[in-house]
């Protein structure tokens, strides 16, 4: 489980999260929703330590993240970044069992680079794209290898950073049915970040809503549509006009 | 008035001493991440490649045309009265204890510093230093000590081979267009050379190579956001490598040779 409490962080003038207050419950697939530059990837970045927050705490299974192991703490979590953010240096297998290569618990190389090429294939990527660079594949390429690196060690909880944002349609259905997958079973914990409201439904188990600093609403995703929230209404139905304006 | 003027004054001198403190921390950082596990052997054999044989021809134009040029100064100058004869020593010392170090440590950082600021500065922006920690490696361990520790190696020999090449360049010049004789000229220069005047050089090239990849790695990893960013970084770390080789040089040669 993790939990946030009263979580502030500011960069310079700019306040972006003023009191998060929320619980992921072990097992489920919380989703994010929010207006763009609301502070959803600072959010994330805030529970993996980094981005310190201003004030506030955040707990996973009951221990401050802030104390303890910070490596024993890391290697439970996988994260799929918003860029990808995958090392142009190494090749793509070689980014895939990055954590499987290093560690006092590092696998032989053979080991490692058949995890990473069975990793590819689940997010629908052949083997002969292991042996190119990042520098050699499309974005949506990049995104599922950074997929594929989120999930390689099996991690308790992963978080991912828009994971379908430049993906076709059918691209992004076959990622969303493989959280779900990953969620039903491995029993991972998952925090997804999304603004595509396929993605919600196919993905969440409880669904929060970031907007001005705050959690604005939270709950069951069957609850979502029937919530009387204006916020709430005008994102998931994208309406241009509403209680939260257009131009930010 | 007065005030204003002194807080105009005082804003920027603090400033410099500020940054100057932050890169001594990160200098001290880095040295304690040398000395504990865990070690990337990889990342540390591709630095020395980078740093060590791929600045090779860069350096040894840079001392082959200096030392021509040397010989060619201390000629017409030796001339005014009549100490011509001193061509192979002058060039000799002058290229050991300071040309070899200096021009090389400065090559390298145009050469080094600016790619290393780059590339981590890249990084820092794409996410790629986050991805990092996610991943439990230790960026300081993963990309700083291993440039870090293989310029401060590499730099020193990279002097040594300037210092031959300068050396043969004055003998060229020396040779072809000043009419000595090539055996006389060796001869005088291998018995005029202490092992001191070379050594004070190398030291200076480990000092050298030290400051260059750490203003690298320092000005990549505070690297501002954007390909801006990146910009702003990469030009901070070779303006502060250059400055800070010149005013070590300074401060090691008054060490070093005077008693
Ligand atoms: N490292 C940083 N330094 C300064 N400002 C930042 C930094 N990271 C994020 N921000 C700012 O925080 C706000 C929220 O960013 P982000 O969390 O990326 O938004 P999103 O909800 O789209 O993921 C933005 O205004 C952004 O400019
Ligand atoms: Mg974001």
């Amino acid at each position: 489980m993790i939990t946030l409490s009263g979580v502030h962080k500011s960069f310079g003038p700019n306040r972006v999260l003023r009191g998060v207050d929320l619980t992921i419950a072990k097992g489920q697939s919380m989703v994010i929703i929010g207006g763009s530059g609301t502070g959803k990837s600072v959010l994330l970045k805030c529970v993996l330590g980094l981005v310190k927050p201003d004030a506030g705490t955040i707990t996973l299974e009951g221990q401050d993240v802030t104390r303890g192991d910070r490596d024993a703490f890391l290697a439970r979590f996988g994260m799929l970044f918003q860029g990808g953010a995958l090392f142009d240096s190494l090749r793509v297998w070689e980014n895939v069992a990055f954590r499987l290569l290093r560690g006092p618990a590092a696998m032989p190389k053979d080991q490692a680079r058949a995890v990473a090429i069975e990793k590819l294939r689940r997010v629908g990527l052949k083997p002969s794209v292991a042996d190119l660079f990042p520098g050699e594949l499309s974005g949506g390429m990049q995104k599922r290898v950074g997929l594929a690196r989120a999930i390689a060690a099996n991690p308790e909880v992963i978080f991912f950073d828009e994971p379908t944002t430049g993906l076709d349609p059918i691209m992004s259905g076959v990622i969303n049915a493989l959280i779900r997958e990953i969620v039903v079973e491995m029993g991972s914990t998952a925090m997804t970040i999304t603004h595509d409201m396929s993605s919600v439904r196919a993905i969440a188990d409880q669904v929060a809503m970031l907007h001005d600093g705050v959690i604005r609403w939270s709950g069951p995703v069957g609850e979502m549509d029937a919530a009387p929230d204006p916020y709430l209404q005008q994102f998931i139905h994208g309406r241009a006009t509403g209680p939260i304006e257009g131009v930010r | 008035m007065i005030a204003r003027l002194l807080a105009q004054i005082g804003r920027p001198v603090l400033a410099v001493l500020a940054a100057f403190g932050r890169v001594t921390l990160f200098g001290a950082d880095t040295l304690r991440h040398m000395v504990t596990p865990p070690f990337y052997g990889r990342e540390f054999a591709i630095a020395l490649l980078q740093i060590g044989w791929f600045s090779l021809p860069v350096v040894g134009l840079t001392a082959f045309f200096t030392g021509g040029a040397l010989a060619l100064q201390i000629y017409s100058g030796g001339a005014r009265f009549s100490a011509e004869a001193v061509v192979p020593q002058i060039v000799a010392i002058g290229m050991a204890r300071e040309l070899g170090p200096v021009l090389g440590g400065l090559m390298v950082a145009a050469r080094v510093a600016s790619s290393i600021a780059a590339e981590i500065g890249t990084m820092k922006v794409t996410e790629q230093i986050d991805a990092l920690v996610t991943l439990s490696t230790h960026p300081m361990k993963y990309l700083t000590v291993p440039r870090v520790l293989a310029a401060t190696l590499a730099v020193p020999l990279l002097v040594a081979v300037g210092d031959s090449i300068g050396i043969s360049g004055g003998w060229l010049v020396g040779i072809t267009k000043l009419g000595f004789n090539s055996a006389t000229y060796l001869k005088n220069t291998t018995d005029f050379l202490e092992f001191w005047d070379v050594g004070s050089g190398l030291v200076k090239g480990a000092v050298f190579g030290f400051i260059v990849a750490l203003m690298g790695c320092y000005f990549g990893m505070n690297s501002g956001r954007g390909a801006q960013g990146v910009g702003a970084a990469t030009k901070a770390a070779v303006v502060a490598a250059s400055v800070m080789i010149l005013a070590a040089n300074y401060v090691l040669t008054g060490m070093f040779f005077t008693s």
